[in-house]
Order: C-alpha cells, then structure tokens, then sequence
C-alpha cells in the first residue's frame, strides 16, 4: 500500500527526482550529553554508535573527489563527542569544503558524558576554522524549551549563545555563522519563519545580549520519540491529519532529499537524516545498501527517493528542512 | 444522554452546511479571509484575540483550536494567558458597569 505522502504526490502529479548532490549530511555519532523529548535520532548519553575511523576517510576521499559536494553538514547525536571530529572537521574544511556543525550549545558545557571531556574549547575552535554553526533553541524563553530539551537548558543555553558571540557568530561583519532552529514543542506547525525570527532577535538581543543571523523553523518529524509521544497521548492520528491538511506543493518539491545524501554511523546512504532513523537506507540493484564505501554519484542521481508517511513532515505548510522553511 | 463537546467533533465544524450549504460557504470564506491572513492586525493578534472571545463565550472547541492557533502564530503561554486575562478583566468590567443600572433603578426606588 502506498504512503499517504507518495498519494499526495500521485494526485497533485508531483514528482521527485534527486536533482544534485551538494550535500554530505553525516551522522556520526548518536550519542548525546542530552536526551530530548523530540529528537527523532533518539540520542541520549546512553548511545554509543560512532563512525569508524575508515568511514571518516571514506567521506573525505568523497569530497576531495567530488567538487560539486560543497557542504559537509556534520550531525549526530551531538557530532562534538565523536572521537575525530576535529580532524574531520579541520580536514574538510582543508579541502574548501563549506562544514555545518549542528551544535546543540549545552555540550560546551557537559562535556563528554562518557569520558566527562570538557567542551569549552568550541567556540574558538569553530571560529578558527570559521564553520557554520546551526544551534537548536526552541523558543527565546525558557518554559518551551525546557520542557523539550530538558529542564535549565535554555540558561545553559544562552550561556553557550554568548561564548559564541564573544569570538565573533552572530556579529555582522564577523562572517561566522550562527543560526538557530525553532521547532514546535508539541504537535503543532511551525509560525512562519519570518515573523519568529524578528521576536527571536528581539527577545534575545534585548533580554540576554545574544545576536545571530537566522532563525530556521523545522517541522517535528513523526518518528521515534515524538511519534511515541503523539501515540501515548492519542494525537498521532490527528498529527498526521494536520500534516496532510496543510501538504504544500512548492515544499513537497523543495524536498532537501533531492539534493543530499546522508551517512549513518556504518557508512550507510540514505535521502536525509529521517530515513537513516528510520533505517530506510538506499539499495543497489541487487538489493544490497549503498555505502560511502562505494560512493558512485552518478548512480545515487538515478536512485528513487523513498518516501513515507514521514515525509509529510517536510511537506506542511510553509515547508521544513535543515536548512528551515522552504516554501 | 451522549456527552457535548467532544474534542473529536471539532473536526465536523466544516459539516455545518449541511442543510445550508451556500450561507455556510459564504461564513467559511468570510472567517477564512478574516482569520486566516495578516491585515490592519496579525494573524497572531487575531489569534490571541479570539482565543480570548472563546474564554468569554465559554466555548471548548474554539478554546482547543485557538490554543493551538495562537501557538502555530509564535504566541507564547504568556501572551495568550494576557488574552484570556483581558477576557476575564471585560466580562468583569461588564457585570460591574451593570451597578451603574442598579444605582439608577435604586435611586428611582428610594425616598
């Protein structure tokens, strides 16, 4: 039986096809100093899957190879606590790569809770190596982001926000990027991204002093602990109506899917970080999976993006990606 | 007797033309131009503003649709708590505004 995305996108006429790849999405590590109510990687300090050693080269024997992949866009897990990080980092950035780090802020300050390494050397290290950093803060007052992210997270997190101003993110002029991402804390769409960055930048500069250059509004994903969530407290079904509901053709098209690839911690491909969770991973003729391993681009341009009910995630209303609204 | 105000109905508002399809049409295009965009007012503060007339009308369905509303908006607890403050602040205002009514009819009544 088909999923109710790919009906949508039957009856509306849309298709998918992948368009380019300009993104190296890694996964690397799924543990994580926090354990957040929303997080469809399911992370917490209890997880111990890591990228080897031999699949980190493999994505840097990637990129040197494939100029056309310009972003390296390194997740987790929180992606700090990964044993290599600062030499992958250091090496892609080497070969003129552009490295989004998804940086969840508290890490700077809980360290490694497997090894209890202190952290607070990011911020001059991202400076140094003048990568973009992408920071979860569900809101721009504690009580929303709290309640998702764990409770005194928000303080800490402002905290983290003025470390990284101090060396320079989120001051115009500086050129290091500093983003932050919005998402509901319940089973409610995003508010258009626009007007909730203005608040943002409002509420942060005028109460805490802390600056950044955009606010991006991602959709919760269906999947894992939110999706548990939604079932405990019967909302699922109706999460899943609202998503529908509001399918907007411009974002279905807009799809990041179309123009990433994802790597999971065993160097498995995949459309997007979703469907690596999920365990969606692409196949090769003979059913066998695609790995970093065997990178071939030009067969990954052919593949069939797949697709779920999930996807109806990225689809609602003004659009949701990594990268925020997309419509 | 079934119980009213099923939070499950709400989804059944759209079937109110059913025995009165054109006027329910023209109330639905009228809401959606009303509510549904930014105009002189945001489309946040036409949230908070209803979310505060359900208070005052004392209505479930709307209470749940425009929680959920002011908070797809960028509303926060706070602000919506205000609405339903500046409600409760009218509804008083309006009771007590009535005592002025009262204290003609007594001043009417009394040597």
């Amino acid at each position: 039986m088909s999923d109710r995305f790919s009906t949508e996108l039957e009856r509306r006429g849309i298709a998918l096809p992948p368009r380019r790849i300009d993104t190296l999405q890694l996964n690397i590590t799924r543990r994580c100093n926090q354990a957040c109510r929303h997080c469809h990687v399911d992370a917490s300090p209890a997880r111990t899957e890591m990228l080897s050693a031999e699949g980190i080269a493999a994505c840097l024997d990637v990129l040197e190879r494939h100029p056309q992949i310009g972003t390296l866009d390194l997740t987790g897990g929180a992606p700090e606590l990964h044993p290599q990080f600062v030499t992958l980092v250091e090496r892609a950035r080497a070969l003129g790569r552009r490295v989004i780090v998804r940086h969840n802020l508290t890490v700077q300050f809980d360290g490694d809770p497997a090894t209890k390494q202190p952290m607070d050397h990011l911020p001059a290290f991202f400076a140094r190596q003048r990568v973009e950093v992408v920071s979860s803060l569900p809101y721009y007052q504690p009580y929303f982001t709290d309640a998702q992210r764990g409770s005194g997270v928000f303080a800490k997190s402002i905290e983290a926000l003025k470390r990284l101003n101090a060396v320079g993110y989120g001051i115009p002029g500086s050129g290091l990027v500093l983003n932050l991402v919005y998402n509901p804390v319940g089973p409610y769409l995003p508010a258009p991204q626009a007007s909730l960055e203005a608040d943002y930048r409002k509420a942060l500069a005028q109460q805490f002093g802390v600056y950044f250059n955009a606010l991006f509004t991602i959709t919760n994903m269906p999947i894992h602990r939110f999706r548990l969530h939604l079932e405990k407290s019967g909302q699922y079904a109706a999460y899943m109506d609202k998503l529908l509901a509001a399918f907007n053709p411009a974002a279905a098209e807009n799809v990041m899917c179309r123009d990433l690839i994802s790597v999971d911690h065993q160097g498995r491909l995949y459309d997007c970080d979703f469907n690596q969770q999920l365990g969606l991973y692409l196949q090769r003729e003979d059913g066998s999976a695609e790995t970093i391993f065997d990178f071939d681009a030009e067969r990954l341009l052919r593949r069939r993006i797949r697709l779920g009910d999930h996807c109806l995630g990225c689809s609602a209303g003004a659009g949701s990606s990594c990268g925020g609204a997309t419509a | 007797m079934s119980s009213y105000y099923e939070s499950e109905d709400l989804k059944k508002f759209g079937d109110i033309g059913r025995h009165a399809g054109p006027l329910a049409e023209q109330f639905f295009k009228y809401y959606g131009q009303v509510t549904g965009a930014d105009g002189a007012l945001t489309r946040r503060e036409k949230a908070l503003i209803a979310l505060a007339i359900a208070h005052a009308e004392k209505c479930p369905y709307c209470i749940d649709a425009y929680t959920t509303a002011c908070l797809e908006a960028g509303a926060n607890p706070e602000q919506m708590m205000e609405a339903v403050h500046v409600a409760a602040t009218m509804k008083a205002g309006i009771t007590l505004a009535h005592a002025i009514q009262m204290n003609n009819h007594l001043d009417k009544l009394v040597l």
